[in-house]
């Protein structure tokens, strides 16, 4: 943050980096979307409901949704090691929670949904980047939904409460906050945080998330819609 | 791929015919598109029909291999993405995603296209390593080639990075010093099915082989690799007319890469 209000990037403090998104990227899998904020990009796939593979993971009363997110060696700027890291084997815990409270698990018994979340490139908020792409791969795979789950972080750098904090503010950042949020139930389905705040600032800065969760289901609402009014797009 | 037929695939081949109507020697339609992740040193993204691929080449400083203290270090590595296929499985690499990445990686250090004595820093201390990474993205077969032409095309667009006067590597910025790439060694692949050779195999053809053959060449009409697969043999004329057809194709294939970068 410069000391006259405006970010390095330029933008504002509630303003999120460019948005895209699109539906149906992948030939193979049952649903499948990209989604990309500033430089930060993922592609996610989703199989099923199919049968689940080992046998004994099977739920007699419900689907059972399996998440897997995980960052390509070149998604950084130093080569990260590919295969699950502690990290990604948290996200990709959380991001199944997340989805699993809006899926309809129960509609599919004895069965699996498979999410496949890769992170291509990464310039912070993979995890929020990655949920938005597996909300519209579930969403394409036609699987019964309550509805879209968002996300996005708010953070504070230099003392400065700030939405989606990324690239050269990442490091200077003193705290971030990345939130999974379903507006029709108006509820948070994915909250963590680093960083020192009090009760008052939190509440700033969950505010301002879902400020930009609420931009970003309308980005996703549009690519649905690109897809299903006709358009189509066939690239990740 | 869901529903494959096996049978069907070699009923058909053997009336001369392929389920997606190519002749036997047609290559589906291939793109290169180039420096497509900033993160990377170098970058491509590669189609072949609906298989595709992205490869990204990252660099750093590394001690040297003890038996070539001359020389820096090339490592390929391919991730088979479980969205890419039904029946890709999260996990570690299986051993068809380590053959994919074998093979691109024999042709290119055979080939000599990268000259890892030019990535020497400091003799015995320090020396450049170059890690061409592989998502699979899609499958729809011959992941080799698909892997190949990307791998080299990124290669061909890769910058170093900048590094401090403490000889530290500045994740993040690059300069504008290509890295040395001497040629475009690329594989090409045949499966044999019931007797008959088909260029460019799919996931389907894939799965109903009884040889493949794939060839590594470089610009200059010399083979840099070759690896057989499969329970079938192949006949040294088969080879060598595969051979022969691999240089023609390849060389149409490095002028998609050469217009890409």
């Amino acid at each position: 943050m410069e000391k006259n209000g405006t970010r390095f990037d330029g933008r504002k403090h509630d303003e999120l980096r460019p948005m895209e998104a699109k539906v149906g990227v992948l030939k193979n899998a049952d649903g499948s979307a990209m989604f990309r904020l500033g430089n930060t990009y993922a592609i996610a796939g989703v199989y099923g409901p199919r049968e689940v593979h080992p046998k004994h993971d099977e739920n007699a009363g419900k689907a059972i949704l399996r998440v897997r997110y995980n960052m390509a060696a070149f998604s950084t700027k130093e080569r990260s090691r590919p295969g699950p890291s502690r990290r990604s084997q948290e996200i990709s815990m959380v991001t199944q929670q997340a989805l699993s409270s809006v899926v309809f698990l129960e509609e599919f018994p004895k069965a699996a949904i498979d999410v496949f979340i890769e992170v291509i490139e990464a310039d912070a908020s993979t995890r929020c980047v990655g949920l938005n792409a597996a909300a519209l791969a579930l969403a394409d795979a036609g699987i019964p939904m309550k509805g879209l789950v968002s996300s996005c972080s708010a953070g504070k750098v230099n003392g400065s409460v700030v939405l989606d904090v990324a690239g050269e503010e990442d490091t200077e950042g003193e705290l971030d906050l990345p939130v999974a949020y379903y507006p029709k139930k108006d509820t948070i389905t994915l909250l963590q945080m680093d960083g020192l705040t009090d009760r008052k600032e939190m509440r700033k800065i969950i505010e301002l998330a879902i400020s930009g969760c609420k931009k970003i289901s309308e980005v996703q609402q549009k690519a649905l819609m690109e897809k299903y009014a006709g358009g189509s797009n066939d690239r990740a | 791929m869901i529903g494959l037929d096996t049978a069907l695939v070699r009923k058909v081949v053997s009336n001369g015919e392929r389920l997606d109507g190519r002749m036997k020697d047609e290559y589906r339609d291939v793109s290169v598109k180039t420096n497509i992740v900033s993160s990377a040193e170098g970058s491509a993204r590669v189609s072949i029909g609906n298989t595709m691929v992205i490869a990204g080449v990252k660099m750093g400083i590394v001690e040297p291999y003890p038996d070539s203290l001359d020389e820096g270090t090339l490592m390929v590595a391919v991730e088979f993405i479980p969205f890419a296929d039904p029946l890709f499985e999260p996990g570690p690499p299986n051993v068809e995603s380590i053959e994919v990445a074998r093979v691109v990686d024999r042709a290119i250090r055979e080939s000599k296209a990268i000259d890892t004595k030019k990535l020497c820093i400091k003799e015995g201390e320090k020396v450049w390593s170059v890690s061409v990474d592989i998502d699979v993205i899609n499958n729809d077969g011959n992941l080799i080639d698909a892997s190949s032409i990307a791998a080299v095309a990124a290669l061909a667009t890769a910058k170093f990075p900048l590094v401090d006067e403490n000889g530290k590597v500045v994740w993040g910025k690059k300069t504008d010093k290509s890295l040395p790439v001497n040629g475009l060694p690329l594989c090409t692949t045949f499966v044999k099915i019931n007797g008959t050779t088909l260029l460019d195999p799919t996931a389907a053809e894939f799965a109903a082989l009884d040889a493949r053959l794939t060839i590594g060449t470089l610009d200059d009409g010399k083979l840099c690799a070759l690896q057989k697969n499969g329970m079938g043999g192949l006949t040294l004329d088969e080879i060598d007319q595969m051979v022969a057809a691999a240089e023609e194709k390849a060389e149409e294939i490095r002028g998609k890469i050469r217009a890409a970068l």
